[in-house]
């Protein structure tokens, strides 16, 4: 079953509403737009609900055809005012009243018609085959199929990439954060409603704010996992804007939404408890408002021997193989950065007495030199003695001596 | 006399009746644990590990922190002093793209506050704030009405909230307090082969007034 909606000088609104419907859809003309609506009846019921819903929803006057095939639909839409609903086998008595000038075709088709005193789809509907084929060929045979509402032809449909964006305008500058995120929420709903409709979800939020006598502002949020709950869309903005607040009125707003598939998930009674994604992201962006964006996420060690060597990567929800089994037992708690130490050594070079503002005392225990060195083509090459000292207040202290310039730096304590 | 009153008459004249039997009702029911190498804590409650540097606080860290991800779930560290160090603790079977760290650059009020909103924002195994690094002088004046905001974030949850630091807080408050005492220092073998083999450690483990003593090398 096809729908066709007709309505002249409304093209972009018409997709848009056919888009609410189908993903399959067909530009015929800048007046039309047809689209498969099999599978709505599941939702809707009856044909004629079908229709009397895309009525409904287009809000202009328009002329809505549904048929079982696109062109029967095409036609009736383009020649019967209002809604129409075709039921199979009954096309040509339903097109016969027509114009025959909405069939189309070719000029020599045209003028054969007129000197025949063809008018109407039925009149073409009725002449005997043999004859449409001995005078007007292949083009007459298949004008008569269209004018008895056998067109058996499939969708022609475009892969449009489907864009997520809007703007607004407001009259005056936007000094405030809180009118301002009022105009958010209304953008983010739309663009919510948009993608729900498509079955997608976002993954990225795009602002561009045009700004009064001032660069433009723009925020770039990339969320951990596929989302569409425009209360959180807006609390992350909200949070983005209130650390990083634009620097003069805004005059534009620009928000794209980057489409992905939704994310489906299985739940189960004796599954592990994990953090919600969305509730963890807003709880994330307070956090990075606190201790900034640097100092939140999940370690990940670099691949390289330098100590102390890892990067903040982001915390993974997705179930994870089995643990690595463990190496070694013994914590260390780091100093960051490196304390400055002076180390009294023995006269064959193992230390005797340390003293640094973190911990002084006589070693009465070490273990090492551990010598480990790397980089030495790049400016942070580093060369470094590492010894394990027990002093004699019970410290356990990591500590090391830089072979570059020869100096002793507490690494941190095993604690 | 009411219908309760009439079945209660029924049970009592049943012979073999111990009324303390039938009418006893403990509310709190079995209380979920994360068991590790080091022992057991328990969840939806405050536990307070305490003890001076090098008494083994980081280990047992470690050693709760890969239990919880061993069960596939996630942990949060709040490292008020940015002392935690990744190499270690994933050489002791931390999974760390499961722990979120936050690193607070020693600014403990800023800790508390990434404490107070992941334990209310719930969905974590484990959610540890790290304070055994902060000047005693500043984490003593933490009030207890913010030790209670924390423990009361993650009651009837799964989220056992782990405090470390130098000493016990917030007595009042942790469901259990772990005070870690360091005994010796275990070495291997003689220079220049010597290795640190690792520290012998005396917990007191304080429960419902109830205080338990054990040994163990860490």
């Amino acid at each position: 079953m096809f729908a066709c909606l007709h309505a002249p000088g409304n093209a972009a609104l018409l997709v848009e509403c056919a888009r609410n419907y189908s993903p399959r859809i067909e530009e015929t003309s800048p007046d039309t737009v047809v689209f498969d609506v099999l599978g709505l009846g599941l939702i809707f019921g009856a044909p004629h609900h079908i229709a009397a819903e895309i009525h409904r929803q287009v809000g202009l006057p328009a002329n809505i055809a549904l048929a079982s095939n696109p062109d029967t639909a095409v036609h009736a839409a383009r020649g019967i005012k209002g809604v129409t609903v075709i039921p199979p086998g009954q096309e040509a008595t339903m097109l016969a009243s027509l114009p025959l000038y909405l069939l189309g075709g070719s000029p020599e088709f045209a003028a054969a018609m007129d000197a025949w005193g063809i008018r109407t789809f039925g009149e073409l509907a009725v002449l005997p085959r043999p004859g449409i084929a001995a005078r007007l060929g292949d083009e007459g045979l298949y004008m008569q199929r269209l004018a008895r509402g056998e067109g058996d032809r499939l969708l022609r449909l475009q892969d449009k990439p489907l864009e997520f964006q809007e703007e607004m305008e407001p009259d005056d500058p936007i000094e405030l954060l809180e009118p301002l995120m009022f105009l958010l929420s209304h953008l983010l709903h739309t663009l919510c409603a948009r993608l729900s409709s498509h079955a997608l979800a976002a993954h990225e939020i795009h602002l561009l704010l045009k700004l009064e006598r001032a660069p433009d502002h723009t925020a770039t949020l990339r969320l951990p996992v596929p989302m569409l709950d425009a209360k959180v869309f807006l609390k992350l903005l909200q949070l983005d804007l209130s650390g990083r607040p634009p620097q003069a009125p805004v005059k534009k707003i620009r928000m794209r939404l980057t489409p992905v598939q939704a994310r489906t998930m299985q739940h189960g009674l004796f599954l592990p408890s994990s953090p919600e994604p969305e509730k963890l992201e807003i709880t994330l962006a307070r956090i990075r408002n606190l201790v900034g964006t640097a100092n939140v996420g999940a370690p990940e060690l670099l691949d390289t021997h330098r100590p102390d060597s890892f990067r903040r990567g982001p915390l993974c929800l997705a179930k994870q193989p089995n643990a690595p089994a463990a190496r070694s037992r013994q914590g260390l708690r780091r100093f960051r950065p490196p304390q400055s130490a002076q180390v009294f050594c023995t006269a064959l070079g193992h230390p005797a007495k340390i003293v640094s503002a973190k911990a002084q005392g006589r070693v009465i225990a070490f273990a090492g030199p551990w010598r480990t060195a790397g980089d030495w083509w790049t400016r942070e090459a580093w060369d470094w003695e590492e010894w394990d000292v027990e002093i004699a207040n019970g410290l356990l202290l990591r500590v090391h001596r830089d072979c570059r310039i020869e100096k002793w730096f507490l690494d941190g304590n095993y604690d | 006399m009411g219908p309760a009153a009439i079945l209660r008459g029924q049970f009592q004249a049943f012979p073999g009746y111990r009324q303390e039997g039938v009418f006893r009702w403990d509310k709190r029911g079995p209380t979920e644990t994360i068991g590790s190498r080091v022992g057991e804590i328990p969840r939806g409650t405050l536990t307070e590990i305490a003890g001076p540097a090098s008494s083994g606080r980081m280990t047992f860290l470690h050693a709760l922190l890969a239990a919880v991800c061993a069960g596939q779930e996630f942990c949060a560290l709040i490292d008020a002093e940015d002392a935690f160090d990744p190499a270690s603790a994933a050489a002791a079977g931390v999974r760390l793209s499961q722990v979120l760290w936050v690193r607070c650059g020693g600014n403990v009020e800023h800790a508390l506050k990434a404490a107070d909103l992941l334990a209310q924002g719930g969905g974590f195994g484990i959610v540890a704030l790290d304070l055994a690094e902060s000047p005693a002088r500043i984490t003593r004046r933490i009030p207890l009405a913010s030790w209670f905001r924390l423990r009361r974030a993650v009651e009837h949850t799964r989220t056992a909230f782990v405090s470390i630091g130098q000493q016990i807080y917030a007595p009042s408050c942790s469901t259990l307090k772990i005070e870690l005492r360091w005994d010796r220092t275990l070495w291997r073998g003689h220079i220049p082969a010597k290795l640190l083999r690792g520290i012998g450690i005396t917990a007191q483990r304080t429960r419902n007034h109830q205080v338990g003593q054990e040994q163990f090398t860490l």
